[in-house]
């Protein structure tokens, strides 16, 4: 099974573990969970549409991230798992 | 700023400094070349507003596999210059085709400029073309890695590094560019740090680089002009322009002659004072 990993558990950061799947699935473990799970989710599927990705499995462990590093993070992930 | 910190990037502009640079090269190890581009073009993209600083971006070195997708990543209307690392004339004549190219693709309005880093021998022979080279306007002494290609220590007094500097700074004079003097490494001792800008400042450097937010503040107490030479610089212009209305060209100020090379100087003052609206604060 192909996937791939990128960012940090730093301080702002956020890693991102993406794996091949017949299906998609998107898990958000978050500092700020209770306050921006839902934004973060939308930055996956998001940048997971303009991918034109529909099956993957995302597991996002935030570390306080703003959006546009989530998207970084995901994008180096998703490049990283295609080779 | 090492471009694959995500904390660094997001506070990088608070800072009162004249630009910032974002560095894909030598702060970004091997293996998270990709993240950091990444990183960095997100970053920008991002950016809502123009920052009031420049916004730079050091790429990895032409000789590397990874300068062009570095360029096809961060070149955009929210970048300023593009930093060049080991600069030759071979590399500028290449990296000017490539942005021509990136800016034509894009339809940017922006044209990119260029700092060369002068970092290896080859590098300071090359300085007078380098300095005429296209898009470039400014062009930054790199002390550590040209020391390592001489094979010699970098020491604090920097004697080793004093036919490089001298001729960036006569080079960059000429064809009048930022002259931008290497960082200053140890980031504890800013009394040293004091003393190389003065340096640098009276070898003819315009600015100098930082490697660290606590030296900003010692770097701009040097390089801005002093409350003093304002005064002088606006006693100058106003006397100039009363001595022309009775076709003076040459005049006494204090006992001092004041003919076209003063005058320059002190225009020169002023330019870089109305540009940290210095004279707008002495006058409130």
């Amino acid at each position: 099974m192909k996937r791939g990993i990128a960012g940090s558990m730093e301080s702002n950061d956020a890693l991102i573990t993406v794996k091949e799947s017949d299906k998609l699935s998107v898990t958000v473990k978050s500092i700020v969970y209770d306050f921006f799970h839902e934004q973060i989710e939308k930055v996956i599927y998001d940048t997971l549409a303009e991918r034109g990705i529909g099956n993957v499995e995302v597991i996002c462990e935030d570390k306080g991230a703003l959006d546009y590093t989530i998207k970084a993070r995901l994008l180096t992930a998703l490049d990283r798992m295609e080779g | 700023m090492p471009g694959n910190n995500p904390a660094m990037l997001q506070n990088s502009d608070v800072f009162d400094c004249d630009a910032v640079i974002y560095d894909l090269e030598d702060a970004v190890s091997v293996t998270e070349k990709d993240a950091a581009r990444t990183l960095v073009a997100q970053f920008l993209s991002a950016m809502k507003k123009q920052p009031p600083m420049e916004i730079v971006v050091r790429i990895n070195g032409l000789d590397t596999e990874y300068w062009e997708k570095d360029l096809e990543a961060v070149v955009s209307d929210k970048i300023d210059s593009i930093m060049l690392p080991k600069a030759q004339v071979r590399y500028l004549k290449q990296l000017d085709e490539a942005l021509s190219e990136i800016e034509r693709k894009k339809g940017m309005k922006k044209h990119v400029a260029v700092l060369p880093i002068i970092e290896l021998a080859a590098s300071v022979m090359e300085i007078d073309d380098i300095v005429k080279a296209p898009r470039v306007n400014g062009v930054l002494l790199g002390a550590e890695d040209l020391s390592s290609d001489l094979e010699v220590a970098r020491t604090k007094k920097g004697n080793e590094i004093l036919y490089p500097r001298m001729k960036l700074a006569y080079a960059c004079a000429a064809y009048k560019i930022d002259s931008i003097d290497t960082p200053f490494t140890d980031t504890n001792d800013n009394e040293g740090l004091a003393d190389d800008c003065a340096f640098a400042a009276n070898l003819g450097f315009t600015s100098k680089a930082a490697i660290h937010p606590n030296q900003v503040p010692v770097i701009n107490s040097v390089f801005v002009p002093t409350a003093k030479n304002i005064e002088w610089a606006l006693r100058v212009e106003e006397a100039t322009r009363i001595n022309a209305e009775k076709g003076l060209g040459v005049f006494s100020l204090d006992g001092k002659m004041v003919d076209k090379p003063v005058m320059e100087r002190a225009r020169k003052i002023l330019v870089k004072a109305r540009k940290y609206n210095l004279i707008q604060e002495d006058k409130q």
